[in-house]
């Protein structure tokens, strides 16, 4: 336990140390809300959108930002990096396990997403009247079982690429799927159905945090299909993953 | 009583065949070496040995101890430094010693460890910014901070300059000192040379030889060359009738006289009693080098 913690403690020292990441992961959701939310015709509730306003309707689709820069980018990056450079090996001849440093970056890339979220709940709700999640444990259920999905698909990436840059060859086009079909590049009302659909249907699960956020209990479906995709991805990146 | 005991060691990579027969002991205390050329199979063998890969053939046996079965007893005694094995660049010196002293139930004291290695002005510098040999004995550092019997090193002198590697090879005896018995993995001629007990020489998967250094160099080439320019001309036969030279060929002024055994001591006496001096003498034994060519009967390259 001693190890774990000081895994723990390192890895997150070595995180805080990059600013530039950090704030970019944590708080650009929160940033393009704000700009957004700058433009007057934005913050007005208008009848396409059920009378919400834009940037009401739009803040989840922002969580997706954080959710796919941790899951999809940041996690496979930072694990494909360590066994580049021999890190993973290294710490497979001491009493430590590799698992504890996997496990460690897990629970750090979990506290970005949930300060993220927080962060962006909070500014939305202050500054743009923008409701809190109107059903807690449905939208925390939806917000686990989403990041699950893609930070297992991130381990995924992680488990086939050999090298630091090949993790990011692949979790680049999976990122803009991500953070399309999340109606990040392009608000989803604007998506044709079918793509709206298949975005409920993939990680992390947009419909799920947009039901969840304005109300209404997430749809069983939504989040049974997040909860198969993490543990599949979870147990194929378990069965693919080298240490060197 | 051997602390490392290595048996008809088998391992293959697909159908490459890695490490065909190797066989070696080491003894508690010593500096053992494992010298030869690149792909030879050396780094397999050690890797067997830290218990990171699984053989195909043969045993291991550390501190009397299986490397795959005993695992977990033997991280804590047994300290690794792998080839080409870094830290995260913002990671700094202080920082990765006590991570790695988290590790162990026994570790040696951060603070004195990197005192004993001159990293002592470099605590709080991030790991891009240490040097080659810094960082060399940074991860020397990190194998020992578990306080192990055993010390695994893998290539630890390849890419430091000449005076980075003096000093790396001054620690590593002084490590050996402190009662550590040393695994060293090396393919520089020098280094196993100057550092070593004993050596095995393993070429293409196999050990070739196994001895002291200097029993190496002996065992395989036994003749010593003495050349030099005498003073006052003579008969060739004043040197050949000596039992202990083998031939004598001139060059110009100069000669070289080849021979085994006290032949320096024979030569010298025999010009002395007949008042010739050998000017710009010079001895020239045969090296590990030599003696690598003789067994594998190729240059040694690296």
């Amino acid at each position: 336990m001693h190890a774990f913690r000081q895994i723990l403690r390192t890895e997150a020292k070595l995180h805080l140390r990059d600013i530039p990441t950090l704030v970019l992961t944590i708080a650009l959701p929160t940033l393009i809300l704000v700009v957004l939310g700058l433009i007057p015709s934005l913050r007005e509730p208008s009848p396409d959108l059920g009378n919400q306003s834009f940037v009401t309707y739009f803040t989840p689709s922002l969580l997706v930002i954080t959710l796919a820069m941790v899951g999809i980018n940041a996690l496979p990056t930072v694990l494909a990096t360590y066994r580049e450079r021999g890190i993973l090996r290294r710490l497979a001849t001491t009493p430590a396990s590799p698992l504890a440093l996997l496990a460690a970056q897990l629970m750090l890339a979990l506290t970005g997403i949930l300060v993220s979220a927080v962060l962006l709940a909070v500014v939305a709700r202050l500054a743009f009247d923008t409701p809190l999640p109107q059903h807690p444990l449905g939208f925390a259920a939806a917000l686990v079982l989403g990041t699950a999905a893609l930070l297992a698909v991130g381990l995924l990436v992680a488990a086939v690429a050999p090298t630091a840059k090949s993790a990011q060859a692949l979790a680049v086009p999976l990122f803009i799927v991500v953070m399309f079909l999340g109606g990040v590049y392009l608000p989803r009302f604007l998506l044709p159905d079918f793509l709206a659909d298949v975005g409920a249907y993939t990680p992390p699960g947009i419909q799920a945090l947009l039901d969840a956020w304005t109300g209404t209990a997430p749809h069983p479906l939504h989040l049974g299909i997040m909860a198969v995709i993490a543990v599949a991805a979870g147990a194929a990146a378990a069965k693919l993953f080298r240490w060197e | 009583m051997p602390v490392i005991e290595v048996t008809s060691l088998h391992k293959r990579y697909g159908e490459t065949v890695a490490v065909r027969d190797v066989s070696f002991d080491v003894e508690a205390g010593e500096i053992f070496g494992v010298l030869g050329p690149n792909g030879a199979g050396k780094t397999t063998t050690v890797e067997c040995v830290a218990g990171l890969r699984v053989p195909d053939g043969g045993g291991v046996s550390v501190l009397g101890l299986d490397p795959r079965r005993d695992a977990t007893r033997l991280r804590h005694q047994v300290g690794v430094q792998l080839q080409e094995s870094r830290l995260p660049d913002r990671l700094r010196v202080a920082e990765a010693l006590t991570l790695y002293a988290s590790f162990y139930r026994e570790p040696a004291d951060p603070a004195q460890l990197l005192d004993e290695l001159g990293l002592d002005g470099k605590r709080d510098t991030p790991y891009e910014k240490l040097s080659g040999g810094q960082k060399q004995r940074l991860s020397i550092a990190l194998a020992l901070v578990g306080n192990p019997r055993i010390a695994i090193l893998d290539e630890l002198t390849t890419g430091l300059d000449p005076q980075a590697r003096r000093d790396t090879w001054g620690l590593i005896e002084r490590v050996r000192d402190r009662g550590v018995t040393i695994l060293l993995v090396t393919h520089f001629m020098e280094e196993a040379e100057r550092l070593c007990d004993r050596l095995a020489v393993i070429d293409k998967g196999r050990v070739v030889a196994l001895d002291s250094p200097a029993g190496l160099v002996s065992t395989v080439t036994p003749e010593q060359r003495i050349r030099f320019r005498p003073s006052a001309p003579f008969d060739d036969r004043l040197l050949t009738d000596l039992p202990q030279v083998t031939a004598v060929t001139r060059s110009g002024s100069q000669i070289l006289v080849t021979g085994t055994g006290e032949v320096l001591h024979a030569v010298t006496s025999v010009l002395a009693r007949h008042q010739i001096v050998a000017a710009d003498l010079r001895l020239e034994q045969a090296t590990l080098d030599d003696a690598f060519v003789e067994l594998t009967g190729r240059r040694f390259v690296d």
